[in-house]
């Protein structure tokens, strides 16, 4: 329960940051440190240095441009929750933060280490799937733009470059006619899930205009279930049409095995948190 | 002023016996300031920490200390080769077995401590006993305890090889610890044989763990001029703790002090010897500086004391309606690789003969064999007395069985078993005597106070519309108070337990118990005894414990047995010092002993009003006035050993609703009714059942200690072991009625294990009755979303149209 010796730095600022992964091999950012240090009070993660990325005001903060949210990578959980903006322009982003672990680790746990972290568990990756986010990430070569559908590579595997940082998460308001949800199985409080979906759908009418089922902790990485987009996009969306696109959820599933459940158990609750995430988002998108 | 109204203002101002006090150890808690063992720091104190096995059976090859000991920091690295030529290298367990202190040639569990690494700080200890190099050699791993006894098993335990003669029984395999039987089999066979009719259900009891909020621990501090040994410890037990320690070591009782500080719970997992604590002695004495052991979370769900872990199966035989002739009980108990189980030294499987339960049962058999398996050693009582968890959990899933089998409903068919009132004290045909009791009143109580009719009459609508919602009862009796030394001793002593009361010249108490406290509130509820008892407000009585130097001599508390035990003889003790008192009164007032009465807080004259002398008057005098030839000073001790174990009982109802989709469980009521006898504290009672209920809800619903093949324990961290906060814990509503128990001085039974002991079944018991209609019997715990919605899968419950 104690972590091997590391060298503790702490970064002033982003380019500071980014020069200090660079200048320090095998270096880890430390940003809420929730995920991370656990893993390495439990020796399973050894890194010889920590840069501490808590200290960076830039990092931090949620404003409105336009039709985008901007949010600072270092953002708490609860400072989601508590967001004004959220609150009335992208209620899935706290209605997902207020699942996420316990209010300790709210308090210091970050969007942009639930994120960049890479553990198929955390739930905002699946969150800025279904939200169409956009990331910005910083590196040596300067600025550039990912969207969060593709990010996602594996089990702590993403498209973060070498001494990159991501600085900022961007998602769209989400308008009138659009509906989401988001549905987590835990075991108890403070769990990952055993399976979790948001579910974002903008109507047309009555018509799905377009839908995006993105999928928690039944995956090496956050997915979409595109198969079961497939199904629903351009229809007129019925509780028939939403059990073919269950099926299709489950079909997509690769969970691991573990003590929350086996492959057939995870597969099903990811469907059954795909259908409640389904109505739930359609009901609003209705109004 | 009414003369009726002045007496009970007097009575209320003592805080005594009845009354809801706040607890007068709260207020250091909720501060910040209890004191804990990881919280003391002494001059010059090292670290201690464990090289641990990551095999569950594996042979030591070679241990490399080298790296370890070049380390800048570290003071030693000891294995057992080291603890070898001082005989520590094993040590007895509390049961009749030994138990390695460090692995000697084989680790026997995963996480076996292998040695032992003294340093100067936890961090440095920390990255030592990675640097400490054992070499293994892997064995097969027996995990299953139905497959211990096979021809082909593995052999664990080879310091036992040849050695048939066990501590409890012949030995008929080398993984056998013991056979043990109560009641009479050939009666009981022949019953079943001719029975109208016999049910038989098997049933696992999952392994479990305490896990109490503070970690086991240690400091100890050896003396070296003065050949003392100070040990501060997280124990239930420090008594026996110095006993044990001293015969170990050789260092007489005397010079010998274990301190209980706070304790933050127990629930069992702080009653035994642990390998922590031997080495930090060990450690202490030879380096002659003050060790300190504190296990963190995993060490303490792997290694130290679990609970339970016995597959059961229970049968009755009995008439067409339902009256009980017979009762069958066996039982596979896995007790690991050493049985290190902490029962009264008679009863290898503790108090399972406990088994007939609340009912009438004329003849009944117990059967229980012990195994070894590749699995941490234990076998506490995890809030319970000595196995009365299992054995109430075995006759409360077989009574439901019985009454599926005949179409019976639950609660009727115990209305026909019950032992009657008029029966107690009531003998059972296992040996124990119920002292006594009123079940049929308190589920009487329970069944309208849950309006039972209407929750059936919804659950058959439910049905209809192919809802699962189940009602458990659970109607239990409890065997706590361990316990008259005729029949309960721990390594060869009685399990009584003590007392000191010492009132000093301005009237104020101090009293010591042999118990000791982890979150019970003896500090409070002992005050409360002796107030009621000598007339003095329980505000100014003040309670120590855990401190071998000073408190009297006690087996300590676990089992439930602090009020039923340590509570009668602060009972005792207080009247002791009462008779003394009515002496000296009436030596001041000039009369005869017997012309005084006892009213609240004084002596009076009977029948001479004004004439009287309150307790504070007398205990002034008993330092400057007592009668000729008597002794100055008010003092008692007493050791009680009790007549008896104390029986309280329960009926507990659970009404839960499962969530098909996703095998959520939803209690949607869970009515608990208690009887503990006489009430000392009803706001401490209330915070026991609430906390026991929750345990219990823990253990039903969520805890499990699950192993794999190779005998990997998986799951020991809270992110997977389930310890229920706020958010997942139903509400509770409790109720009472009040049967005292006729052998205790006050009437009291004790009540912190029941609603552990009672609820679990009553969980199980609603589960399966959710799917009764299906014609499922019984289901294994725990009851986790996961496992329930494998049943609902199973059945094809969970088919869309």
């Amino acid at each position: 329960m104690i972590p091997s010796e590391f060298e503790y730095h702490k970064a002033t600022s982003i380019q500071d940051a980014i020069a200090q992964l660079g200048a320090h091999e095998d270096a880890k950012l430390l940003a809420g440190g929730h995920s991370l240090l656990p893993m390495m009070k439990l020796r399973f993660a050894e890194p010889p240095h920590l840069i501490d990325i808590n200290g960076i005001e830039e990092l931090r903060g949620i404003r409105l441009e336009g039709d985008t949210i901007c949010i600072g990578a270092m953002t708490t959980e609860n400072e989601l929750i508590h967001s004004e903006i959220l609150q009335q322009h992208c209620p899935l982003l706290v209605e997902a933060a207020r699942l996420v672990a316990d209010p300790q680790v709210r308090n210091r746990g970050t969007i942009g280490g639930d994120v960049a972290h890479g553990d198929p568990g955390n739930d905002h990756p699946a969150v800025m799937l279904a939200l169409d986010a956009t990331f910005v990430l910083h590196g040596p070569g300067g600025e550039r733009q990912q969207a969060a559908n593709g990010f996602f590579l594996g089990t702590y595997w993403n498209d973060l470059q070498e001494h990159e940082i991501l600085v900022e998460l961007r998602v769209p308001v989400i308008k009138k006619g659009v509906g989401h949800g988001y549905s987590k199985l835990k075991r108890k409080t403070g769990d990952y899930a055993v399976a979790g979906s948001p579910v974002v759908i903008e109507l047309d009418g009555e018509v799905c205009r377009d839908i995006r089922i993105a999928l928690t902790n039944v995956a090496p990485m956050a997915i979409r279930a595109e198969a079961a987009e497939n199904i629903l996009r351009g229809k007129v969306i019925d509780d028939a049409l939403i059990e073919q696109a269950a099926a299709e959820v489950l079909a997509a599933c690769d969970p691991a095995e573990d003590l929350r459940g086996d492959v057939l158990y995870k597969s099903h609750m990811a469907a059954e948190m795909a259908r409640r995430s389904i109505r739930a988002a359609l009901l609003q998108a209705r109004g | 002023m009414d003369n009726t109204a002045e007496v009970q203002d007097r009575e209320d101002s003592l805080k005594g016996v009845g009354c809801s006090r706040k607890r007068k150890e709260d207020a250091r808690f909720v501060q910040g300031t209890g004191r804990y063992t990881d919280d003391l720091k002494l001059p010059g104190m090292l670290f201690a920490d464990m090289v641990r096995s990551p095999y569950a059976h594996a042979r030591i090859k070679s241990i490399n200390k080298e790296k370890a000991l070049a380390l800048p920091g570290v003071h030693a690295v000891l294995t057992a080769e080291d603890l070898k030529p001082l005989n520590l290298h094993w040590m007895p367990t509390l049961a009749g077995d030994v138990q390695a202190v460090l692995a000697d040639e084989k680790v026997h569990f995963q996480y076996q401590e292998v040695a032992v690494v003294i340093a100067d700080d936890r961090y440095i200890a920390a990255d030592a006993i990675e640097l400490v190099e054992v070499e293994y050699e892997e064995l097969e791993v027996l995990v299953d305890a139905h497959r211990a006894m096979d021809d082909d098993a593995p052999i664990l335990r080879e310091d036992l090889v040849g050695k048939m003669d066990g501590a409890h029984s012949t030995r008929v395999h080398n993984n056998h610890i013991f056979n043990w039987q109560a009641g009479e089999k050939e009666a009981t066979d022949r019953v079943f044989e001719q029975a109208e009719v016999t049910v038989k259900q098997d049933m696992y009891y999952p392994r479990v763990h305490p896990c109490p909020m503070e970690t086991c621990g240690c400091v100890a501090s050896f003396d070296k001029i003065n050949e003392h040994l100070t040990v501060h410890l997280t124990s239930q037990a420090p008594h026996i703790v110095r006993t044990v320690v001293s015969m170990l070591s050789g260092i007489p009782e005397s010079r010998i002090r274990i301190v209980s500080p706070d304790i933050g719970g127990g629930f069992g997992n702080k009653v035994g010897i642990y390998p922590g604590y031997v080495v930090s002695i060990v450690a202490s004495i030879v380096l002659g500086v003050p060790v300190k052991w504190v296990e963190d979370r995993m060490e303490n769900i792997s290694t130290t004391a679990f609970a339970r872990d016995y597959h059961m199966t229970g049968e009755i035989a009995a008439d067409k309606e339902g009256r009980i002739k017979a009762l069958r009980v066996n039982v596979l108990a896995d007790h690991g690789a050493f049985d290190a189980c902490a029962d009264p030294s008679k009863f290898p499987a503790g108090l399972m003969h406990i088994c007939t339960g609340s009912y009438d049962v004329p003849v009944a058999h117990l059967n229980v064999d012990g195994v070894y398996t590749n699995k941490a050693p234990g076998g506490v009582a995890y809030r319970c007395s000595f196995r009365v968890t299992e054995a109430v959990y075995v006759i409360e899933r077989t009574m439901d069985v019985l009454a599926q089998k005949l179409g019976i409903d639950k609660a009727e068919i115990r209305r026909r078993n019950f032992v009657k009132v008029e029966q107690f004290p009531y003998k059972t045909c296992l040996g124990w005597e119920l002292d006594s009791g009123d079940y049929h009143t308190a589920l009487e109580k329970v069944l309208n106070a849950v309006d039972y009719d209407a929750l059936r009459k919804e659950q058959q609508e439910k049905r209809t519309q192919g809802e699962l919602m189940g009602i458990g009862l659970c109607t239990f009796t409890e065997i706590v108070g361990a316990g008259p030394s005729r029949n309960c001793d721990i390594l060869g002593v009685g399990m009584f337990d003590s007392a000191e009361i010492r009132v000093h010249p301005t009237g104020s108490v101090m009293a010591r118990m042999g118990t000791i406290t982890q979150g019970q509130g003896h500090q409070t509820t002992y005050a409360q005894i002796i107030a009621s008892e000598l007339g003095i407000s329980s505000d100014e009585i003040s309670i120590e414990e855990g401190d071998t130097d000073t408190a009297p001599y006690g087996l300590g508390t676990y089992g439930s047995r602090s009020t039923p035990v340590g509570g009668a003889a602060t009972a005792v003790a207080a009247r002791k010092i009462r008779a003394k008192a009515q002496k000296i009164a009436a030596h001041l007032l000039e009369v005869s002993e017997n012309d005084l009465e006892w009213e609240v807080d004084r002596f009076k004259v009977k029948g001479v009003p004004g004439q009287e002398k309150t307790m504070k008057e007398v205990a002034w005098a008993a330092y400057n006035n007592v009668p000729e030839g008597m002794e100055p000073g008010l003092e008692a001790v007493d050791y009680y050993d009790p007549p008896n174990f104390t029986y309280p009982f329960g009926i507990y109802l659970c009404v839960l609703d499962i969530d098909k989709s996703t095998g959520e469980t939803k209690v949607r009521r869970f009515y608990a009714l208690d009887d503990c006898g006489t009430r000392i504290n009803p706001m401490i009672i209330e915070g026991q059942i609430h906390g026991g209920l929750t345990e219990g809800f823990a253990v039903a619903m969520g805890q499990e200690m699950p192993f794999d093949e190779q005998g990997n324990l998986l799951g020991n961290t809270l992110m997977d072991y389930f310890v229920p906060t706020f958010v997942e814990t139903p509400h509770w509503e409790t109720d009472y009625t009040v049967t005292p128990s006729p052998h205790h001085p006050l009437g009291a039974k004790g009540v912190a294990e029941s609603p552990h002991v009672g609820s679990i079944p009553c969980f199980t018991s609603a589960i399966v009755d959710a799917f009764a209609h299906l014609d499922v019997t019984h289901m294994d715990m725990p009851h986790s979303a996961y496992r329930v919605w494998q049943k609902v899968h199973e059945l094809g419950l969970d088919k869309r149209a």
